[in-house]
């Protein structure tokens, strides 16, 4: 993108003033570079979203920002339901819930460089992965309504979990509000085989060793220290969660109309908050949040069954699990003033800063853990949420490190022999169902995740604790 | 004059003799990828569109040894494609299929199809990634020149 297009504040933050249909200004975090390599794309969007009725502040936009749907990847933007505010479906995106957990090992690297190529088959054996892999757990009618309910929490209550884990998960592991009733047959089918299982493209489960610490007083109280051992799981709320999306951005469309909503974009489908479609659509969503609470916990559990077998007194503790494709209710501050606002976080983490009373007690004085999923090669970042979060970009902060190039452009320019042969030199085992996926999700087809935590961090949204290097990769 | 372009970029068509062309393609989207189909009719461009589908997820042969029959109804021809697009998706996920042949018939805004496919086999069609829902950005199905497109990009 053009700078020249945008009115700069300071060094990353760049803001594009209302005009038009536009109801607020669009605001994007990131340094000069990072908006230049953006696509044009993203500046359409963040505009657009900022047309939707009852949308408060700002169309805000993470570092990591590239062209979505609607709504750009890394797009933040906040509903007040008493001003026509809406909720979006396109929003919240097709894999709700799609989210990131790491959890503490007690192991040192040279633990895992001992059994890496046992551990890496044995992790690839038994996590299913990837396309047309199914679940060890199949759901009957009456499991399903008590997991879309229950999120994490059910899946402990079934054995796929620990009790201590709750209070690490974003809503205790498990959203209220969730209506079972608005979720179709249509998506319970797709779910039927699919709990416990990872999904493709850019879902993964990594060991990774911690290579760099920012921070000592924070990642001590993360339980962090240079060498140390994490496992980290991408992943979302797999079929259900994408049928969910796919039938209420076609009703939410459908819909538009009769609600008088001018949308500029038909991936903009959305549906006042206070309606009945509205309504039906953030229960389903919920309860999709609930599926990708449970899957992640599932995963979570069968990671820890591996771990026990290589390291019998191994003890993988949960230090946080977010979520990045959702709409909550929270209470923020605008103007001085407290409001509940529906926020979206489409591609972005919630950041809370210290002191939020959603944190559990051993995290509440430093903030909430940011997990920054980078790429194959290039490694991930754990930050916090920083105290400016809340009036930066309600509490919001980036995802991963975004995609550069298009897996199109990316399948044209590696192949994943190549790929997994290079970073089998640099002491990275990657496995895959599909060496084409390998080379759609190649290292350098991801922006520099470096320079997007910089970003983060130089705007105010979240500060860096430990820089993450991967050992193992499983990729669906 | 076959366009089954496997990675390619976006294809303008320009030659006349087009108008006779069935193909599909792929163009690029930052994170997911688009999918397009040409035919002489709404239907054949739909048919194209699918073949675009499953090279999403393999460019391995897929073997037409099963049927299964479908039906979308929308209220327009580009709601109608999202609709064929994300029945699709729905089958592949259920059956853990993949589809090869498509027989589409279009009268209105309603379709029936027939799809041939296979149950999916990790080992030999080594699926890339998984199409998660068709979406209505670049989302257009026209008539150019006698030649009929549909395409979107899909959340994979």
């Amino acid at each position: 993108m053009d700078t020249n297009r945008f009115t700069r504040v300071d060094a990353t933050t760049w803001r594009i003033e209302p005009r038009g249909a536009m109801r607020v200004p669009a605001i994007i975090y990131a340094d000069a570079k990072l908006i230049r390599d953006m696509d044009d794309k993203v500046y359409e969007q963040a505009a657009n979203v900022a047309t939707l009725p009852g949308i408060v502040q700002a169309s805000y936009v993470m570092p990591d920002a590239h062209w979505g749907y609607g709504f750009p990847i890394g797009g933040v933007a906040a509903f007040d339901p008493d001003q026509g505010g809406v909720v979006s479906a396109g929003g919240v995106g097709f894999d709700i819930s799609c989210g990131v957990r790491t959890m503490l090992t007690g192991l040192k690297i040279s633990h895992v460089l001992a059994v890496q190529k046992s551990l890496a088959d044995s992790l690839f054996r038994q996590i299913p992965a990837g396309v047309g892999s199914t679940g060890a757990i199949t759901l009957d009618e009456i499991d399903t309504d008590a997991m879309l309910v229950g999120g994490a929490y059910w899946a402990i209550e079934h054995g796929w979990g620990e009790a201590r884990d709750l209070e690490r998960i974003e809503e205790a592991g498990k959203m209220a509000g969730a209506k079972p009733a608005y979720v179709s047959d249509r998506a319970r089918e797709r779910q039927r085989r699919e709990m416990g299982t990872l999904g493709s493209g850019n879902h993964y489960l990594e060991v990774q060793g911690i290579g760099e610490i920012f921070d000592a007083e924070v990642a001590e109280a993360f339980g962090l220290s240079t060498d140390d051992i994490v496992v980290t799981i991408h992943c979302g709320s797999r079929g259900l969660g994408h049928q969910i999306g796919t039938e209420f951005l076609k009703e939410m469309l459908l819909a538009g109309n009769a609600f008088g909503i001018d949308l500029i974009d038909r991936e903009l489908a959305c549906a006042p908050i206070n309606s009945e479609v509205g309504q039906r659509y953030l229960g389903a969503m919920r309860a999709g949040i609930n599926c990708a609470l449970a899957n992640r916990e599932i995963l979570g559990h069968y990671a820890r069954r591996i771990f026990a077998h290589y390291f019998p007194n191994c003890d993988l503790r949960l230090l946080f699990d977010v979520s990045h494709n959702t709409c909550k209710i929270e209470s923020h501050a605008v103007q001085g003033k407290q409001r509940e606002l529906f926020v979206h976080r489409k591609g972005a983490t919630r950041a809370f800063g210290p002191g939020h009373a959603s944190l559990p007690d051993a995290l509440r004085p430093f903030g909430q853990p940011v997990l920054i999923g980078g790429s194959m090669g290039t490694g991930s970042y754990i930050l916090v949420g920083a105290p400016t979060a809340e009036t930066k970009a309600f509490a919001s902060a980036c995802h991963g490190a975004g995609r550069a190039l298009s897996r199109h452009a990316a399948l044209k320019q590696w192949s994943g022999r190549k790929v997994v042969d290079d970073l089998a030199e640099r002491g990275i085992i990657i496995k895959s169902p599909s060496l084409r996926g390998v080379a759609e999700e190649a290292p350098d087809a991801y922006k520099d995740v470096t320079a997007v935590v910089n970003a983060a961090e130089q705007a105010g949204l979240a500060r860096r604790v430990a820089r993450l290097r991967p050992l193992i990769c499983i990729k669906g | 004059m076959i366009l089954q372009q496997h990675g390619a970029e976006r294809h303008d068509i320009k030659d006349p003799r087009a108008v006779s062309c069935t193909g599909w393609e792929h163009f690029p989207h930052d994170a997911d990828v688009g999918v397009r189909g040409f035919g002489t009719s709404p239907a054949e461009a739909f048919e194209q569109a699918a073949l675009a589908l499953t090279a999403v997820v393999t460019h391995a042969e897929v073997r037409p040894l099963i049927a299964v029959q479908v039906t979308c109804d929308a209220p327009d021809l580009e709601l109608l494609f999202v609709d064929w697009l994300n029945t699709l998706i729905y089958e592949m996920a259920v059956r853990r299929m993949l589809f090869a042949r498509f027989d589409v018939k279009i009268e209105g805004t309603r379709l029936e199809a027939t799809l041939w496919g296979e149950t999916i086999d990790v080992a030999r069609h080594a699926p890339a990634c998984e199409p998660k829902g068709a979406t209505y950005t670049a989302l257009r199905v026209a008539q150019t020149e006698g030649l009929w497109s549909a395409g979107c990009v899909v959340d994979v």
